[in-house]
């Protein structure tokens, strides 16, 4: 008895210090981005966040062109990754006969396993001329006067990089909702069925005492889809400008820094680019702590648990959550 | 005898001979009506496992039955197969046939939606959906596509005084029910079963996780409710029982040994089972 007692005080000591070894890491990374900026924190200040200009040559910039294109990009991708990633766990995990729900849902995560450069080629390959065929037609028709749909049909910019993006991140959004949905107690679908639920009705309800999860999940594809470099980049255009168009070659966070790190000439140049990593830093980490609060909160049940309302089974944390 | 067979399973298991449930005779006594429910030669399987054996059994109309037996008999797969909702199982196979007035559910044209709007059902353990006290009351109604506000306030008052809550949260039915006591979520788990008007309530040991003062008000409620609708109750509480139901099946592994009137059950039951059984001999 007290030899166990003392091994788990040892696991607990074990376990305390790498959690904290965690945070310490996270918070060192922060403050060494912070470190690696300070020149341009200290010329521009807030500036820095709505300049539009990016000119290492005169020695002007001003992220707002990287921030833009990171959160429209990422908002496009979850515009298709939400409902197709909640769609095939509601698929896996409700629909499909139970003997094809796993080999299919592991399907959708391998989709996960794919790196990101390979998605890049992908895109460039197949994808871009695809999306240039669609904005071709779409040029030629009296939609081009939108604001979204203007400018000449590239190919390479926004409309590729969302789709790119979407693609890579369905997987993250899909595994998180199958596991909220797998963790929503059977006694909910049923309470449905026994008042004359259909199948989908009965999907909508469980839908529905999930949804705080469903809405982590989304979250955390959108953190996923914020610090995606390799694929956006070599299909988002690459080119700083605030525009509203989906065919307008553009430019992401992630992707400049990859870009312009290794050549780029003089601290402040540098130092600039360092304050681009630190805002997405803090922007990702934010993402990601919301999802995941959304997602607890699923997994402990919705108020009073002891009350009747079964706790959902306790459910492995989910392992989407990664960002780059 | 009527065959419905869901799954068809590989390997059909052997009838078995059920011996004491035959020899007794397992129809309800002198009834006067016919009775709402028929079951007949009726057995199930979960996968290969047969879980019900040829079973007999009628319901009489504005009534309450209960199910008794020792855990994992049988109570609940044979109430779930009431209103289909072992369907949602996979692998279940079933054979005979549940009539309800006449019509057999498990015949071939069988809406089994409609099926579970005529025979409501209450559960073990309440399962409110996390929305509005009133929003769960008139869940089954929405889905009939009732969208006319004064019906459905209607419906929920009346449904709420039927199961004796509506004094309790009349002023509060916009709140979350998910702020209401385990006995009071119960109560409303019997709301929202009877807003939808099913004929039938099927009532899973809907006390057993509730303290003796809620369990009392549900078992009034029964009373009260046996006026308007026919009640189906599974419960290990053999006082429960006695108290609540006017007719008792006593289950044992897959079998009903014994169908009577409830006071014949306990007071002079024919089979040594049964008698061991209540005296709390066994189980
Ligand atoms: N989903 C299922 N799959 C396979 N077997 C099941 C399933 N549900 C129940 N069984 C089995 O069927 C038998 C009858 O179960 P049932 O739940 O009807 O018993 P019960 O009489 O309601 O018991 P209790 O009083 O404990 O609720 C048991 O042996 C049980 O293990
Ligand atoms: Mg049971």
């Amino acid at each position: 008895m007290r030899r166990r007692g003392g091994d788990d005080g040892g696991l607990e000591l074990g376990t305390s210090a790498v959690a904290v070894l965690v945070v310490a890491l996270v918070a060192a990374i922060g403050l060494e981005l912070l470190h690696g900026s300070r020149l341009s924190i200290a010329k521009f200040g807030w500036s820095f966040w709505t300049g539009r200009d990016w000119d290492p040559v005169s020695g002007e910039f001003g992220a707002l062109p990287f921030i833009w294109g990171t959160f429209y990009s990422s908002l496009l991708a979850l515009l298709v990754a939400a409902p197709v990633g909640v769609g095939i766990a509601v698929f896996t995990t409700d629909v499909v006969p139970p003997r094809f729900r796993r080999p299919l849902a592991f399907l959708a995560e391998l989709l996960a396993a794919v790196p990101s450069i390979v998605y890049g080629l992908w895109g460039i390959f197949v994808l871009v001329p695809v999306v240039r065929g669609l904005e071709t037609v779409v040029s030629r028709t009296p939609l081009r006067k939108l604001p979204l749909f203007s400018g000449p049909p590239y190919g390479l910019g926004m409309l590729s990089a969302g789709l790119i993006l979407a693609l890579m991140v369905i997987p993250y959004v899909s595994s998180v909702s199958r596991e909220v949905l797998q963790a929503v107690p059977v006694a909910q679908r049923e309470a449905a069925y026994a008042l004359g639920a259909t199948r989908w009705e009965a999907i909508r309800a469980a839908l529905h005492y999930g949804r705080t999860g469903i809405l982590g999940a989304v979250f955390l594809g959108f953190g996923r889809a914020f610090g995606e470099t390799m694929a956006v980049t070599m299909v988002i255009g690459n080119n700083p400008q605030l525009s509203a168009s989906l065919f307008a070659p553009q430019y992401s966070m992630a992707a400049v820094i990859a870009n312009e790190f290794s050549e780029a000439t003089g601290d402040l140049y540098l130092h600039a680019l360092t304050e681009i990593g630190l805002v997405l830093f803090v922007i990702t980490l934010l993402v990601n702590a919301a999802s995941r609060l959304l997602i607890w909160s699923v997994q402990r049940g919705p108020g009073r648990v002891s009350d009747g309302v079964p706790a959902p089974e306790t459910i492995p944390p989910a392992r989407a959550g990664e960002a780059a | 005898m009527e065959t419905a067979t869901m799954t068809p399973s590989p390997t059909t298991p052997t009838h078995a001979v059920s011996m004491d449930a035959r020899s007794a005779p397992a129809s309800a006594p002198a009834a006067d009506a016919p009775p709402l429910i028929e079951i007949g030669g009726f057995s199930f399987w979960y996968g290969p496992k047969q879980a019900l054996f040829d079973i007999d059994l009628r319901i009489r109309e504005r009534a309450v039955t209960a199910f008794i037996g020792p855990s994992g008999c049988g109570k609940s797969t044979l109430l779930r197969c009431l209103n289909r909702m072992n369907d949602l199982i996979d692998g279940v196979r079933v054979e005979g046939s549940v009539r309800v007035q006449g019509q057999d559910l498990y015949g071939p044209d069988v809406d089994v939606v409609d099926v579970r709007k005529r025979l409501g059902m209450v559960f073990q353990k309440s399962n409110p959906f996390p929305k509005s006290i009133f929003e769960n009351v008139v869940y089954g109604l929405r889905l009939q596509g009732v969208k006319n506000k004064g019906v459905l306030r209607d419906a929920c008052e009346k449904a709420l005084r039927g199961s004796a809550l509506w004094d309790e949260v009349k002023d509060r039915i916009e709140e979350s029910a998910l702020s209401l006591s385990g006995g009071q979520m119960q109560r409303l788990c019997i709301a929202r079963a009877l807003a939808v008007e099913p004929e039938v309530v099927l009532m899973d040991e809907p006390c057993s996780a509730l303290d003796p003062i809620a369990t009392a008000k549900i078992e009034e409620l029964i009373f009260q409710l046996k006026e308007r609708f026919t009640i189906v109750i599974v419960t290990h509480n053999m006082q429960q029982a006695a108290r609540v139901s006017d007719e008792t099946g006593f289950f044992m592994l897959g079998k009903l040994i014994e169908f009577d009137k409830t006071d014949v059950i306990f007071t002079r039951p024919k089979q040594k089972m049964t008698e061991d059984y209540i005296t709390g001999r066994f189980g």
